[in-house]
């Protein structure tokens, strides 16, 4: 079949199973454009900003596991996806980005729309291509493809100059079933020795803990680390990136661990003589003061990128492999062998981690006059049973989401965890809406976030993609605020914007419902209403405490054992816990 | 601890730039870095001299080894080994040292390679240090110029970096 690049490159992700491509036309992929616009197969959506079309296919590919396609044209509409490019890698999504470049002949020359895609994008993709040839196109995508998805999955740029999808010229194409490449054999299965040896740590250890992140959804390995949690009997914390990986709900999950984490996880984690880490990064969100960090604990590290381990703390089991493969191994060792965890130790050892909870560290002011941020999502969570697909910004509302949202399943918490993209939020929503559009979705955001990308409304409207806006609007970058009030003597420098929109009108604007919620009592019926508008975007502009914190809060360079409370442990409350 | 990490990656445009990008991005230091295409005109390999803590150099080559482009590569101080550098020294020569700089070069089995009446090139290959010995003993005032290749190496034996 003889093909123009153009052509090629739009058969390709046909045959690459794409469903979806999100993008914004502009000079250098014109001749793409028009290979779309001869076709119906490939929905391509249209976003009001290149950034927003790497995070409604970073969306996407989080709640499906499935590569997320975005198309962009050259010089800014590059450069504008850079963001969600980086934010894709930092939390290891697969993505295919494909954008335009000048034609080869003007390359270097500073032409209009000209950019060093590949240069610029080089420290935040897994890998990247700039095609020379029409004939290269189809292996360069398989190899995208394939490099995105396969090990440790992150978002993969193809570049292409304008000529090569010139309609003039036309080469043979054919998509490569299959492809290998000799530089690139990411490992599967760990090594069965080094199992062995974790698996006979766990089993002596007396005050163990598993540490679970996003390796675990990426991997789709919640089902194998369910079932090896509960054969062990271990308290189990999750990372931000790992919510959802193990049942909320259950018992054995301790919460959230780090900087905003539970008392109760990052105690344990404190006083542990062995941590099971899994598909989790040692991120300094996560470890507090590193010469601190876990003083008594053996570390076994299970992960499929052989340099996220002991890059920042000593392993003393080192596991590389597949978490999914890796626990399903190490699930097999536990069911056959007669050897148990020390039960004595294991029950003392329970009994700490229930005092600890006693401390009751998330509670918050529930007869306040003004709307808690933290009742907003609990009565979210409590609307939509649970199971819906929330998607966040970053800051306040998004720490709020984790800690009172209880994720039982994977795949249903949606947030830019490791670069902290503020915008994120609302155009992953859409991206989550389309692939599953029988799902309820929801964004918590906030006034500050939600600003930085919200021209994706119209993009919301164009596609009929119902999502609920959720917006704990506290008239402060909350999270700045709460920083500057802590460290910096409540000197509130930028933290507060004047002239912050009508939410509503500009809600309705857009074609969509808002809503504006001043009380606590309004917050159910609104919450309800805007659920029971099945095919309606509802934003609900909630204005909430505005002086409202994060607790728990371990600050920089201190401890895990050195947490702020809302209500300290010398109070008389807590007295007899401290 | 100095290491020299021998590489051999695929001979792509950029493959360079990866290299020295994640030197940069990650705060590692390059002492230096030679580059060039093998027998197999696919294939490059890249000689990178760096320094740091064995946790460092453990990182780097993990990243590195990260790095799609990467086929293989080891660090060559963890087995029996050879360095080579080669240098290009312009020193000014007049009456009085003609003779003395040409017997310290042949001292270094170094070759005088372009002479004028004024001038003397002067080639050199060896480790590392025995250059940097060659001129810590030629006095600096007559030094117009010093080029260096920067460290390759190869391992000893028949172990090997190859597909």
């Amino acid at each position: 079949m003889e093909l123009s690049g153009g052509q090629i490159v739009v058969q390709c992700l046909k045959d690459e199973g794409v469903e979806f491509i999100f993008g914004y036309p502009g000079g250098a992929v014109l001749h793409l454009y028009d290979a779309l616009f001869h076709q119906d197969e490939l929905k391509h959506i249209l976003v009001r900003h290149e950034q927003a079309a790497t995070h409604a296919a970073d969306g996407y590919a989080r709640v499906t596991g499935k590569p997320g396609v975005v198309l962009v044209t050259s010089g800014p509409g590059a450069t504008n996806a850079v963001t969600g490019i980086a934010t894709a890698y930092m939390d290891s999504i697969p993505m295919v980005v494909i954008s335009g470049q000048v034609p080869s002949s003007v390359i270097g020359s500073d032409a209009f729309q000209e950019v060093d895609m590949v240069g610029i994008t080089r420290p935040c993709v897994k890998h990247n291509f700039l095609v020379k040839d029409p004939k290269d196109i189809a292996e360069t995508l398989k190899k995208a493809f394939y490099v995105a998805t396969t090990g440790r999955p992150g978002p993969v740029v193809v570049d292409i100059p304008k000529d090569i999808t010139d309609p003039n010229v036309k080469v043979r194409y054919k998509y490569p079933k299959k492809i290998s490449m000799r530089s690139y054999n990411p490992a599967i299965k760990g090594h069965s020795g080094q199992i062995r040896k974790a698996f006979e740590l766990l089993i002596s250890a007396k005050k163990p803990i598993i540490y679970a992140g996003g390796g675990v959804i990426l991997s789709n390995a919640s089902k194998e680390l369910t079932k090896l949690t509960k054969a062990l009997g271990f308290p189990l914390t999750h990372t931000l990136m790992g919510l959802g990986g193990y049942p909320a709900t259950d018992n054995q999950f301790v919460g959230m661990l780090g900087m905003h984490g539970t008392y109760e996880a990052n105690m344990a984690m404190h006083e542990s003589d062995v941590i099971l880490a899994i598909g989790a990064r040692f991120d300094d969100r996560v470890t507090g003061k590193l010469d601190r960090f876990c003083p008594y604990a053996k570390i076994i590290h299970i992960d499929i990128d052989p340099a996220s381990i002991a890059k920042t703390v000593r392993v003393d089991i080192p596991v590389v492999g597949d978490v999914a493969s890796v626990l399903k191994e190490l699930l097999h060792l536990v069911k056959e062998t007669t050897d148990k965890p020390h039960k004595k130790s294991l029950e003392a050892w329970w009994n700490q981690i229930q005092i600890w909870r006693k401390v009751n560290c998330l509670e918050y002011d529930r007869n306040s006059r003004l709307i808690k941020p933290q009742y907003v999502v609990e009565q979210l969570y409590e609307l939509t049973k649970g199971d819906a697909i929330i998607t966040s910004d970053v800051g306040q509302h998004q720490m709020f989401a984790s800690q009172y949202y209880l994720f039982d399943k994977p795949r249903r918490w949606i947030n830019s965890g490791g670069l902290g993209t503020m915008g994120f939020g609302l155009p992953a929503a859409i991206g989550a809406k389309l692939a599953f559009p029988d799902q309820d979705v929801a964004c918590i955001t906030g006034e500050a976030s939600i600003q930085m990308c919200i021209q994706e409304l119209a993009t919301a409207s164009q596609y009929d993609t119902p999502v609920k806006i959720i917006n704990l609007n506290n008239r402060y970058m909350g999270m700045v605020r709460q920083w500057q009030e802590f460290s910096y003597e409540s000197r509130y420098s930028h933290s507060y914007m004047d002239a912050i929109p009508d939410f509503v009108k500009l809600a309705e604007a857009y074609g969509h419902v808002g809503i504006q919620i001043e009380k606590p009592e309004d917050v159910r019926p609104a919450l309800e209403e805007a659920f029971a508008q099945k095919d309606r975007t509802v934003f609900l502009d909630i204005l909430t405490d505005r002086t409202e914190n994060v607790y728990p809060m371990i600050e920089a360079g201190k401890a895990h054992n050195d947490m702020k409370l809302r209500v300290a442990l010398n109070t008389p409350i807590n007295r007899e816990l401290a | 601890m100095r290491h020299v990490i021998s590489i051999l990656m695929e001979n792509e445009a950029g493959a360079l730039s990866r290299v020295s990008g994640l030197f940069t991005a990650r705060g590692y230091n390059i002492e230096s870095l030679t580059v060039a295409e093998t027998q197999d005109k696919t294939l490059s390999r890249m000689t990178l001299v760096t320094r740091g803590s064995d946790e460092v150099v453990e990182q780097i080559t993990k990243q590195l080894n990260k790095l799609i482009d990467v086929i293989k590569l080891n660090d060559l101080e963890e087995s029996p080994h050879i360095e080579r550098e080669l240098m290009l020294v312009k020193v000014k020569t007049n009456d009085h040292n003609r003779e003395e700089i040409k017997r310290t070069a042949e001292i270094f089995r170094g070759k005088i390679i372009d002479v004028t009446t004024h001038t003397y090139v002067i080639e050199m290959t060896g480790a590392s240090d025995k250059l940097d010995a060659f001129l810590s003993v030629i006095n600096n005032d007559i030094i117009v110029e010093v080029v260096r290749s920067g460290a390759t190496g190869i391992s000893r034996g028949e172990k090997g970096l190859h597909l």
